[in-house]
């Protein structure tokens, strides 16, 4: 009998993809809300995960033609323990078993087919329509260059890229090699020649003495250098990156900021970090916290470690300047910067902000978002940067969040698609 | 019979192994038992694979949709969440016969599915009356490829929701695009695509001339013209390929792949019971016997029986776990019932199952698995003792009683009506809704109207209703009328435009809108 196993593991992983993909499609006014929704509600540490979406099956129903309730149905069950013939059942509430058996295929009376979004899909809905503003496709020299990186070793190649090191490392091993058999002999035969002692011109002394001439020829016959040997550096080109952005995350850390606020600033963060992630593998990011001195930290610390004290913003703003002018020209990069906070400040650090921000870091920016975190009145930073968006009105953008739910919106709103 | 030693040892499997166990599996059913089968295809898949497999609803390729996809986000939301556990296997009406098994399934579980699936189910489908005439196994892999790469190219020229669009109107209408009380002619993928361009020019010229409106040299009164259709026709998606007067011809064409594909589909919604039952009786005897001849040992047998008993489990009508007969179940037992009565009968085995008791019972299985589906197998099988077993009774469900009645158990006075039922309850014909084109308005107004045959009072269910008839009138594009007629009166009548439903209880004194 003609017979085959066929191993398929290894192959098609993902043959419903397309098919997934129609159906996020057909029903993505659902998942976009359910997405929404979920943002608001979700916690910092739990961004980075799909979600459980649920759609009305109504909604997502394939009708076919089938028998309803109603009528005479008929149906046979198994399991009888104690009816006889002519006995009457109540009817079970929320209606009678009928309808073919066809109803029950399914769900049990679940009202919402639920379903897993991956993270891919569920950071794809999330920020859908977002871009960052502005962004120039500043280009480094011409749209194709190239960077030159090492990458291996080539057994030819033009006389500057070789490699002297690899070359003698080579040919020394190969020396050995090939010179081990001839070195064995060498020794042997010396060794013979020891053993006869000083009796000179015998006949066994004058041939030992032959071998080992000629061996030691051969030995010498083994070139230092060979061909063979020589390796040459590899490079590869490298495509740069035809446009880079760097962002500035500033946040306030000082004492004034209580937890629930911290809380809230780190979400918004949470949520341009993923949205950075998402949308541009080439940007950098710059994580500035500060209370009355201000530091370059890493991610981690960024959102996750505790300091305490008084509050001067300007710190922050100063050293993102300096960070900018030492590894980020504007020629290059394209800066972005967001900066969370409870809007209070040191009051005479104020007006130092503002010349700060207007004089020197804002032309250097494409973008700047203040967000403020208060519930209720508006703040001295507020208060401060009031006038910034008519003198930049598309550099500079401020909102005010007071619950997390207000967070997502704002952010949408800041970073919403404009239309060019 | 001298015992072998056993294939393997342990509970992991390797191709060897399974080399091995389908070569002696199949030694046993051909010689044995003398399953015929299609050459064996087996292939080994992961889980997200078999999630894959399940959303094509078995078949090996299928074209896109994203009902498809729903399918497979549902299957893979309840598998994460261990509310359903995935088949150990899958198999497709195929020549070579395609089996999927899982890598996650131990030895046992694999010799098991083997035998289930590339002997069991295999023979089934090469055996079996219904899958004879119906399909075509060596035609339809390619023919599925054919129809996938048709409407690929289709979305390429008409846009992807359109053809989207199109197709889920033809779902709706799918299980209406079976011709029941004709065979259909095979399938072949080339000799479809030799003469699909031909069809699609004859098809529409004869649409039109259907259709022609210029009149007739002389005017006849209305109700002279002929009726159209002249009877009634109960394949919908047949009727709308060959009539719909608006269907470009790549419409009608994947309408008449949708209706290809259900018409594969036919024997297997009939054959649930059998199919199952017989793949199971199989699975057991054919253990057995590499367990009497040592090539499994007594941990393997032991597996197995678990994994057995775990497979024709069934929960009573009032466990929270009841969710219908199994068909596992209901098969086995009656297939192992018909070796019994075979084998062993009794006096009520002889009254019963006259031509049965006594007989040749590997004769007997074969001729019941070749020659009946559901339906007519359990009206002619289904013994008093399998009745007993599982404990089968029939209820009454009437909308004007107020509770429901028991109208057999199994005693002596119960066995037929019981037996009569169940067979009902597999019989497509009578659990899914009769509806037939009527009449097709072809002077006046071009709509169409389908008429509801209802049984025993049975209504349709309205919101679905409602909405298949929107797809209808997607592809028909005229008005579409749908009478539920109950004892020659229109009960209710729907119309694909208007959410309002007439009611025979306001206006009772109306017939029948046409005839």
């Amino acid at each position: 009998m003609a017979f085959l196993i066929i191993d398929r593991r290894q192959q098609g992983k993902q043959k419903s993809a397309v098919n997934r993909q129609r159906f996020l499609k057909r029903f993505r006014k659902h998942i976009k809300e359910a997405v929404a929704d979920a943002v608001t509600k979700r916690s910092i540490t739990d961004m980075e995960r799909g979600e459980e979406i649920s759609i009305p099956k109504r909604d997502i129903s394939e009708p076919i033609f089938r028998q309803g309730k109603g009528g005479k149905q008929r149906r046979v069950l198994p399991g009888n323990k104690e009816f006889i013939r002519g006995d009457r059942i109540d009817r079970p509430r929320g209606g009678s078993g009928g309808g073919g058996g066809k109803a029950s295929n399914q769900g049990e009376g679940m009202d919402e087919f639920v379903f897993e979004l991956n993270q891919q899909e569920f950071l794809d809905f999330m920020f859908e329509d977002l871009e960052l503003p502005n962004l120039v496709r500043k280009q480094l020299k011409d749209s194709d260059s190239y960077k030159l990186i090492k990458g291996g070793y080539l057994r030819e190649g033009i006389p500057a890229r070789l490699n002297v090191l690899q070359s003698l490392r080579g040919a020394k091993a190969r020396r050995i090699a090939l010179g081990g058999a001839i070195r064995r002999e060498i020794k042997s035969l010396e060794q013979a020649l020891g053993e006869l002692g000083n009796d000179e011109e015998s006949e066994q002394r004058k041939e030992i003495t032959e071998k080992l001439d000629r061996a030691k020829r051969r030995l010498n016959q083994v070139p230092f250098l060979d061909d063979f040997d020589l390796r040459y550096n590899n490079m590869i080109q490298q495509p740069t990156p035809t446009t880079s952005a760097v962002m500035f995350c500033l946040m306030d850390v000082s004492g004034s900021m209580t937890q629930d606020i911290k809380d809230l600033a780190k979400r918004f963060f949470v949520l341009l970090h993923l949205f950075l992630k998402q949308h541009y593998e080439k940007t950098e990011i710059v994580f500035i916290r500060h209370h009355t001195k201000a530091d370059e930290v890493d991610e981690e610390e960024f959102f996750y470690s505790r300091e305490t004290g008084g509050t001067v913003v300007s710190t922050s703003l100063e050293l993102m300047q300096t960070i900018v002018r030492e590894r980020y020209p504007s020629d290059s990069w394209n800066v972005y910067a967001a900066q969370a906070s409870d809007g209070e400040n040191w009051q005479d650090d104020s007006p130092k902000c503002y010349d700060l921000l207007v004089k020197s870091l804002l032309p250097l920016v494409q973008f700047f978002a203040y967000v403020e975190i208060s519930s209720g009145s508006e703040q001295e930073l507020w208060q401060t940067y009031s006038d910034i968006p008519e003198v930049f009105p598309d550099r500079f953008a401020m909102r005010n969040i007071s619950e997390p739910a207000d967070i997502f919106p704002v952010f949408r709103e800041l970073f919403e698609r404009k239309a060019t | 019979m001298s015992k072998r030693t056993p294939i393997a040892e342990g509970s992991e499997w390797t191709f060897a192994a399974l080399d091995a166990f389908e070569a002696e599996i199949g030694h046993i059913a051909a010689d044995k038992y003398r399953l015929d089968t299609y050459p064996n295809q087996i292939e080994i898949i992961s889980a997200d694979q078999m999630m894959d497999a399940y959303s094509s609803v078995g078949m090996p390729v299928g074209y896109h949709h994203w009902s498809f996809g729903k399918q497979f986000l549902s299957t893979e939301q309840r598998y994460r969440k261990g509310h359903i556990g995935l088949a150990y296997e899958l198999v497709i009406n195929s020549d070579p016969c395609i089996a999927y098994l899982m890598e996650e399934n131990t030895l046992i579980l694999q010799a098991l599915v083997i035998a289930h699936a590339c002997f069991g189910h295999n023979s089934f489908f090469k055996g079996n009356y219904l899958f004879r005439e119906w399909t075509d196994a060596s035609a339809i892999v390619n023919y599925i490829l054919f129809a996938r790469n048709y409407i690929t190219e289709c979305e390429e020229r008409h846009g992807m929701e359109t053809v989207e669009a199109l197709l889920d109107s033809c779902h709706a209408l799918m299980n209406l695009g079976v011709d029941r009380f004709r065979r259909p002619r095979p399938i072949s993928a080339d000799e479809e695509k030799k003469r699909q361009k031909e069809r699609e020019d004859y098809l529409q010229q004869q649409v039109n001339d259907l259709w022609r409106t210029v009149p007739k040299k002389k005017q006849e009164p209305e109700d002279k013209w002929p009726r159209f259709p002249a009877e009634p026709q109960e394949n919908l998606l047949y009727f709308i390929e060959k009539n719909a007067p608006l269907l470009e011809p790549w419409e009608r064409e994947i309408v008449r792949i949708v209706r290809k594909i259900a018409v594969y589909f036919y024997p297997q919604r009939q054959t649930k019971i059998m199919n199952e039952g017989w793949a199971t009786f199989w699975h057991y005897n054919l253990m057995n016997d590499l367990y009497e001849e040592g090539l499994i040992d007594e941990g393997g047998v032991l597996e197995f029986l678990q994994s057995h008993t775990n497979v024709i489990y069934q929960p009573d009508f009032d466990s929270p776990h009841y969710s219908d007969i199994n068909p596992y179940t209901l098969g086995f037992a009656m297939f192992s019932d018909i070796r019994r009565v075979c084998e062993n009968p009794t006096d009520e085995d002889k009254y019963f199952l006259p031509e049965q008791a006594g007989g040749d019972w590997l004769e007997t299985v074969h001729h019941a698995a070749a020659n009946y589906k559901d339906e007519s197998f359990i009206l002619q099988y289904l013994s008093p003792k399998v009745i007993r077993d599982l404990k089968l009774f029939s209820i009454l469900d009437d909308e004007s009683d107020s509770a429901i009645k028991v109208t057999a158990i199994h005693d002596e006075g119960g066995y037929s009506q019981v037996r009569e039922e169940l067979a009902d309850q597999y019989n497509l014909s009578k659990q899914e809704p009769d509806i037939q084109v009527w009449e097709v308005s072809l002077r006046g107004d071009r709509s169409i109207t389908l008429r509801h045959s209802q049984r025993d009072g049975i209504p349709l269910d309205e919101d679905d209703a409602k909405e298949v008839l929107k797809h209808m009138h997607h592809l028909w594009r005229f008005d579409v009328h749908l009478e539920s007629v109950r004892n020659e009166k229109a009960h209710r009548v729907y119309h694909c435009n208007d959410e309002k439903v007439w009611n025979d209880s306001e206006n009772s004194s109306q017939t029948t809108a046409t005839s």
